[in-house]
């Protein structure tokens, strides 16, 4: 660790408690729409804990909100693995806790939380916080048709799995 | 072109509301745990108006009157000290505990440790210097750079005083001119009389 400085050399960083101000309610939508309301705030937690974690170690400011996401999207895909291994009961015979907040049309965000990962990225960013292509390409790193590409990809396969009248 | 799914995947998009407070709560007691918290956030109201508090694992390292430019101030921060911070108001209870009794007037001296890393080279002298001058005490800046070790600096004895990162606790407001005058004060005049009036060192 640097003794005189709180940062790399040359790197302006904000103090972490503003990237939380500014960027925890949108997030928190993210990993809604990714993991669901019942995980999204611990994974929140997750993710700003490593955040802060590897904070002073950056070696620059620029895309700091496409880092954030980089690191959600991590946490919720480790949130779903868990989930998956997580007994349905185990051999006590205790109940695992009930899902909360049981949301509308559950069936068709439950379809997208089984999209690869790049397409459901991509969709919830588009439906969940209704970003246009060019804001989802820069916050994942690729480029706006590939965005693009990713969300179309997400619907077809979404079109086939619930169906047009499925309710 | 939005089609039925696209419209039923917005109108259905999960929503579910965020307590912020919750989550900081939460970020700054794990981070104090793991031992990633290096700077904490608080405020406190006072006769002065809000204060900010910052505090680190070693002390006190800044208070802040309202209108300082807290950004500029942060900034400062995160370059000497961590990028770390983290609203944690209960990290900074210590300190607010104590100067709320400073201005209740059932406190004399401060008894909390001091991060001294916003202050470099002689500045630090003069604040050391001034952080020994009692409660209802004053003295001029020509003693403070005296005390400091360097007597005829007194002008910068008064740049050194004049940003200090913790007013009222390095108590920079009793140093005034030898002559008698106020000198000046970071929080303004104003500020600098309320305090010497609640010392007893002015009438209120």
């Amino acid at each position: 660790m640097p003794r005189h400085a709180g940062v790399q050399p040359g790197v302006h960083l904000p103090p972490f408690a503003s990237l939380v101000e500014a960027h925890a309610h949108e997030l928190h939508r993210f990993l809604v729409g990714l993991v669901g309301p019942a995980d999204a705030e611990d994974c929140l937690q997750e993710t700003f804990m490593s955040a802060l974690r590897a904070y002073p170690r950056l070696r620059h400011a620029d895309h700091l909100r496409a880092w954030l996401y980089t690191i959600a999207q991590r946490k919720a895909t480790d949130t779903v693995r868990r989930r998956v291994r997580r007994p349905t009961r185990d051999l006590e015979g205790i109940e695992p806790p009930a899902p909360v907040a049981p949301e509308p049309d559950d069936g068709l965000w439950h379809a997208v939380r089984a999209l690869p990962s790049k397409q459901r990225v991509a969709v919830v960013h588009r439906f969940a916080l209704d970003l246009a292509y060019a804001e989802i390409g820069d916050r994942m790193g690729i480029s706006e048709e590939a965005a693009r590409q990713n969300v179309s990809a997400g619907l077809r396969r979404l079109r086939r799995e619930v169906g047009p009248h499925d309710r | 072109m939005t089609d039925e799914l696209q419209r039923r995947l917005a109108g259905a998009a999960p929503r579910s509301a965020l307590d912020l407070e919750t989550l900081r709560a939460g970020l700054a007691r794990r981070a104090a745990d793991e031992g990633v918290l290096d700077v904490a956030l608080g405020t406190l109201d006072s006769p002065l108006g809000t204060l900010t508090v910052i505090v680190t694992p070693r002390g006190l390292a800044r208070l802040s009157y309202p209108g300082e430019g807290i950004d500029d101030q942060l900034h400062e921060v995160v370059e000497r000290i961590s990028p770390r911070i983290l609203a944690a108001p209960e990290r900074t209870d210590a300190v607010r505990r104590q100067i709320d009794d400073y201005f209740a007037g059932r406190r004399r001296t401060f008894d909390v440790p001091i991060d001294w890393r916003l202050v470099r080279g002689f500045a630090g002298e003069v604040l050391r210097a001034t952080a020994r001058i009692p409660f209802g005490a004053v003295s001029s800046y020509r003693e403070v750079a005296a005390e400091a070790g360097s007597p005829n600096a007194y002008r910068a004895a008064g740049n050194a005083l004049g940003s200090n990162p913790i007013p009222i606790v390095v108590p920079c407001h009793r140093v005034l001119h030898a002559g008698g005058g106020l000198g000046g004060y970071t929080g303004g005049l104003d500020r600098k009389r309320y305090l010497l009036g609640l010392e007893g060192v002015l009438e209120r």
